[in-house]
């Protein structure tokens, strides 16, 4: 469990953490989402004690450790950029903590034998990180921060440097390991998708304070305010209504409550189908229909379409 | 195609006109009457002596800016201290300094009259290592520095959630990833220590047998007369220096060779 009270931090004239309090329960996969700049990394940061609150404490498990260093907080944590140790093997890059723990040789290499069996590294031990891709550098790291038995997992930006595919895969892995290992993780991300995937819980960051922490449904359902609910999804902003695409109904006849609009583009993404519209007031939105909607519409680019908002959110 | 030719000859004969011709012509003048009077010169007490105090001297200057040096950039780089954009500018002084006014200024320090006058260090060893530290001082830092400013702080501050100490974290990751650097500026502060001639001859007194290195010897030769034995004991500067290149190269590990 990672309590964080009251945390402040300022880089200069830079707020980066305005008076924020965050809960992460023990066991939880638990994601920090923001925009770059928001402070979810700064957060972070703070909670393994590679950076110190101007105010505020952190507690791990009940204990608060700010001002404990890094050293004794028994945290793991996962760089965006690896962070690895680029003059040693890969084996010698997870055995790194226990060694400076002085733990047995037999010990250490069974440690590391599962560890790298579990990161799927097996066969890559002796090789140097340069060696190695960047999602078979990030799994080693990865598992150099398991090593050591961490009481919480803090993984910084960690797919962030990798292309989309690799990043997919390794997004649900980690999700299985989390699911296998129990260990409280959090994870910082600017990808609501990655966030909305992988995580229990999800707090969204903005310039330095949490506009809401919630499971990635409710967030989704309903969102605290404006900020949350365009970040954590696709939406249309209408006057002061904000509504999702797929929350745009398109009828072929006007029935009193729709408005007119023109199909202005059609883009196709397999199984869903997006209408960029505009209305007949000049206002832009944009629809989301699965393909058999569309198809059942017969819709095409410049046709004239019937739009009215199924649901819409309106923050006072 | 004509371009390339012109550059790659442009450059070999710029390289034989200022380094290999004046340095092959002191080699060719040293042994122009055979090995014989070359070695005789140079094995001559007072250049033994010279040999050996200059040995001397870079023992005990180059591990004191080594040390000093990797500190140095260390503080530089990795601190946010009052006074660390100073320290910066500092250490280049030496290079822009004359070594002559670095004698002189070391003269005034310890000569008569000076704040730190009489204490046996003017005219003896002590003020040749000082002068020699002065001058030598900027290389082991200027190598270090960028290294350590592109290696980042990333490798460790992982190396310090994994529970190392800052002296383990030196030890495992910071020492590695410089010790090339730390090497190469080793080998230029070694030279710049052997080749020191400025401020060592203000300070020294210059008494042969005495306080007399290598570089002061060859210029004493020379103005002696004694072109052979000016000659041998040049060329034996040159082996120094040129023993301490290959020795560096053997050391570095092909790997690392980038």
């Amino acid at each position: 469990m990672i309590e964080a009270r009251n945390i402040t931090k300022r880089f200069g004239d830079f707020l980066a953490l305005d008076d924020v309090s965050v809960d992460v329960p023990a066991g939880s996969l638990t994601a920090l989402l923001g925009p770059s700049g928001s402070g979810k990394s700064t957060l972070l940061r703070v909670i393994a004690g590679l950076e110190h609150p101007d105010s505020g404490a952190v507690f791990l498990d009940g204990e608060d450790v700010t001002g404990r260093p890094p050293q004794k907080r028994g945290v793991g944590f996962v760089f965006q950029h690896y962070a690895a140790f680029k003059h040693m093997t890969v084996w010698d890059n997870v055995a790194f903590g226990l060694k400076i723990r002085r733990r047995p040789r037999a010990e250490i290499r069974e440690r590391v034998t599962e560890l790298l069996e579990l990161v799927q590294l097996s066969g890559l031990a002796k090789r140097y990180p340069a060696q190695l891709s960047g999602g078979q550098r990030q799994r080693m790291g990865l598992a150099r921060a398991l090593a050591i038995d961490p009481t919480v997992l803090l993984l910084d930006e960690p797919f962030g440097a990798l292309d989309a595919r690799v990043r997919k895969e390794l997004r649900e892995w980690l999700r299985r390991l989390h699911d296998e290992t129990g260990t409280t993780t959090v994870i910082v991300t600017h990808d609501q998708e990655e966030a909305m995937e992988v995580a229990d819980r999800v707090a969204v960051l903005n310039a330095g304070r949490i506009e809401q922490a919630a499971p990635p449904r409710e967030l989704y359902d309903t969102p605290a305010n404006e900020f949350v609910m365009s970040f954590v999804g696709p939406v249309n902003r209408l006057g002061d209504a904000f509504i999702r695409p797929h929350d745009v109904e398109l009828l072929l006849e006007p029935n009193g409550s729709t408005q007119e609009a023109m199909v202005e583009r059609l883009v196709h993404l397999g199984f869903e189908v997006r209408a960029e519209l505009v209305r007949d007031d000049g206002e832009r939105l944009s629809a989301q229909l699965t393909r058999e909607q569309a198809e059942a519409l017969e819709l095409e680019q410049g046709q004239i379409v019937y739009v009215r908002p199924i649901r819409q959110t309106v923050f006072r | 195609m004509t371009a390339r030719y012109v550059i790659r000859f442009g450059a070999l004969a710029y390289l034989a006109l200022v380094l290999v011709g004046p340095v092959g012509y002191v080699f060719y003048k040293a042994f122009e009457h055979g090995i014989g009077p070359a070695w005789d010169a140079v094995t001559t007490p007072a250049a033994l002596h010279a040999l050996w105090l200059t040995l001397e001297i870079a023992a005990i200057a180059v591990p004191a800016n080594t040390i000093f040096g990797v500190v140095a950039a260390i503080a530089i780089v990795r601190y946010r201290f009052p006074g660390a954009g100073l320290v910066n500018a500092l250490v280049d002084l030496p290079l822009a300094l004359s070594p002559v006014v670095v004698g002189l200024s070391l003269l005034l320090l310890y000569g008569t009259g000076g704040w730190l006058a009489g204490h046996g260090i003017l005219f003896a060893v002590p003020a040749m290592v000082l002068a020699t530290m002065f001058v030598s001082l900027p290389f082991v830092v200027r190598e270090v520095v960028p290294v350590l400013r592109e290696v980042g702080t990333e490798q460790e501050q992982a190396a310090s959630t994994l529970g190392a100490s800052g002296m383990q974290t030196f030890r495992r990751v910071t020492w590695p990833a410089i010790r090339w650097a730390t090497a190469f500026g080793i080998v230029l502060t070694t030279a710049r220590a052997l080749g020191e001639f400025g401020a060592v001859s203000v300070v020294s007194g210059r008494l042969v047998g005495q306080t007399e290195t290598l570089t002061l010897h060859v210029q004493e030769r020379y103005e002696s007369f004694d072109t052979t034995g000016a000659y041998a004991a040049a060329v034996v500067l040159a082996l120094i220096a040129l023993a301490t290149l290959i020795l560096m190269n053997l050391l570095k590990p092909k790997e690392e060779t980038r």
